[in-house]
């Protein structure tokens, strides 16, 4: 009686499935609960991966409704590789697709939030902008180009995202008050720092990572945000280490790049 | 002296523990009898960060023994050229003293499934897992160590002992073993063999390292005891005999603390590296 692999997964993810035949114990009897053994280690440790990548939607929704998520979730969306470390990417899009939970609307981007963070944890180091760079000509700054470092990611949300992960990650945080937040993440050392940027800051960003110069970035911000305040964005993305390099224009653009 | 004291993959024979982040600063202050350390490999596959930067700095005074737990060396289908990719990198700059994975399966159809999970011990895996040893050690360019599972469960088609098994799969790909003591006692009681005439019948001559670590405890359909392979609390007395059993047929080894769940404070895990250092100073110089 062969077991192959393919009998032992379906039964390992399916728990209303037969055990294999061809398992058994020391006298030959059937595997029986031996083999939950398995199914147990299984679910549990990647529902326990799930709570600690997602920490604040557990809280959200509290640890029960999260151990049921991360069953239906770990079935559906098993991990593609080993590397634990980024196991969740399809969650904020597998909650968003779960109607139960439309009326939490942000609870996605809340999970991209959580998801940012632990990728940015993780992201390649990187030497930051000496910010003397950008003492330039104010008409060569506006044509220059500039490069982020690995560790800083961009969140945009309609819901204000950072206060409720604030809210849920530290003691005495104020109450989330309704509106949208652009998030942006910068790790100066080894901690990324996720703080909410300044109206016009997330137009910016969005557009100088897509290849804009800093002046067409700027007036791209300025036709949402008309008092789009450069310098305090600027002063966040510096003060995060954020910036790798400026790149003026007629120069070689190369974007920095560190061996891990 | 320092030579002598040397096992043939360069980890010394002293007490080791699997390295835990909050223990950073104690280790480097107080690291007591531990004289290396051991890291899951897949948890330092990120491009940077603190993790690397960490690894690097004890590596820096420890030696430091790789240890997969993804590479699913015993899977059905070929090893994941994108995952040996990494373990050949993270072994390229490390320069670790020692690289071990498991005698088991973890992937199925490119789904990870985080455990450790158990094979028939025949001719064809035989002849797979040699396959993908000998690819291992090809593609990291290094001798590996294979480790013994615990065991809950046996296939009736299995035509090998676990300790034959290993010993052929040694003798046909060079690779060293892993002798997980505790994984051992776990299986013997749980498939009801003798620990020590499985210690009796293994080869014993190819162990680079011992690994020790706590069970739970359970049950089967019939009220028999099944034990749980958890690393989340001391090693019990009798893995403790079974270690002074293993070491008087094979003189010192490099001995590893396991404790993944439930991670105690420093001192907790010291202590039990202490223990592991008394049971080391007990054999004949």
């Amino acid at each position: 009686m062969t077991v192959t692999q393919d009998d032992f997964h379906a039964a390992l993810l399916d728990p209303g499935r037969a055990i294999p035949e061809g398992l058994c114990d020391a006298d030959a009897h059937p595997a029986g609960r031996r083999f939950n053994v398995y199914r147990n280690n299984v679910a549990v440790s990647l529902t326990e991966a799930m709570h600690q990548a997602f920490p604040v939607i557990a809280k959200l929704l509290g640890a029960q409704n999260m151990d049921g998520l991360a069953g239906l979730f770990l079935r559906r969306h098993p991990p593609s590789t080993p590397l634990m470390m980024f196991y969740g990417e399809a969650f904020p899009d597998f909650l968003a697709g779960m109607e139960q939970l439309s009326h939490l609307g942000y609870l996605p981007d809340v999970a991209r939030l959580e998801l940012a963070i632990r990728q940015s944890y993780h992201a390649a180091d990187s030497t930051p902008l000496d910010p003397k760079a950008l003492s330039i000509d104010p008409e060569a700054l506006m044509s220059a180009r500039l490069d982020f470092a690995p560790a800083m990611r961009l969140i945009r949300s309609p819901w204000p995202i950072h206060a409720i992960w604030r809210f849920n990650t530290e003691d005495g945080a104020p109450k989330p008050q309704p509106g949208g937040q652009d998030v942006l993440i910068t790790r100066p050392e080894y901690d990324p720092i996720p703080q909410p940027l300044p109206p016009g800051g997330g137009d910016w960003i969005e557009a100088l990572q897509a290849g804009a110069t800093i002046g067409a970035a700027y007036e791209a911000a300025a036709e949402t945000t008309p008092d789009f305040d450069l310098g305090a964005t600027l002063a966040l993305l510096l003060q995060g280490g954020a910036l790798t390099s400026l790149t003026e224009e007629g120069q070689e653009h190369e974007p920095t790049r560190l061996d891990p | 002296m320092l030579d002598a004291s040397r096992a043939p993959n360069g980890l010394p024979s002293v007490p080791g523990v699997g390295y835990k982040p909050q223990h950073f600063a104690e280790i480097l202050d107080a690291p007591g009898p531990v004289g290396w350390l051991e890291i899951h490999a897949e948890n330092y596959m990120g491009d940077g960060g603190r993790p690397l930067a960490q690894l690097r700095h004890l590596s820096e005074r420890f030696p430091i023994s790789v240890h997969g737990v993804g590479l699913s060396i015993g899977g059905a289908g070929p090893l994941d050229p994108d995952h040996l990719a990494r373990l050949k990198h993270l072994v390229s700059w490390l320069n670790p003293a020692s690289f071990s994975e498991h005698l088991a399966w973890s992937t199925h159809d490119s789904h990870f499934l985080n455990d450790l999970l158990p094979l028939p011990y025949t001719d064809a895996t035989l002849i797979r897992l040699c396959d993908h040893i000998d690819q291992v050690q090809d593609v990291v360019g290094r001798r590996m160590l294979l480790e013994n599972p615990s065991s809950y469960l046996a296939f009736a088609e299995s035509t090998w002992s676990e300790p034959d098994f290993l010993r052929e799969i040694s003798r046909r790909t060079g690779c060293g073993l892993l002798l997980d003591v505790n994984n051992v006692f776990v299986s013997a009681t749980n498939l009801d063999f003798s620990p020590q005439g499985y210690i009796d019948a293994y080869p014993l001559e190819h162990v680079g390292e011992i690994h020790l670590g706590g069970h739970d405890e359970d049950h089967d359909d019939h009220g028999r005891p099944l034990l749980i392979d958890s690393h989340g609390r001391e090693v019990v007395d009798p893995v403790w005999s079974l270690l002074d059993f293993v070491l008087d047929r094979s003189g010192p080894k490099p001995i590893l603390i396991e404790w993944d769940t439930d991670v105690p404070d420093w001192p907790v895990l010291r202590a039990e590296a202490a223990r592991a250092q008394t049971a080391l100073e007990r054999l004949p110089a």
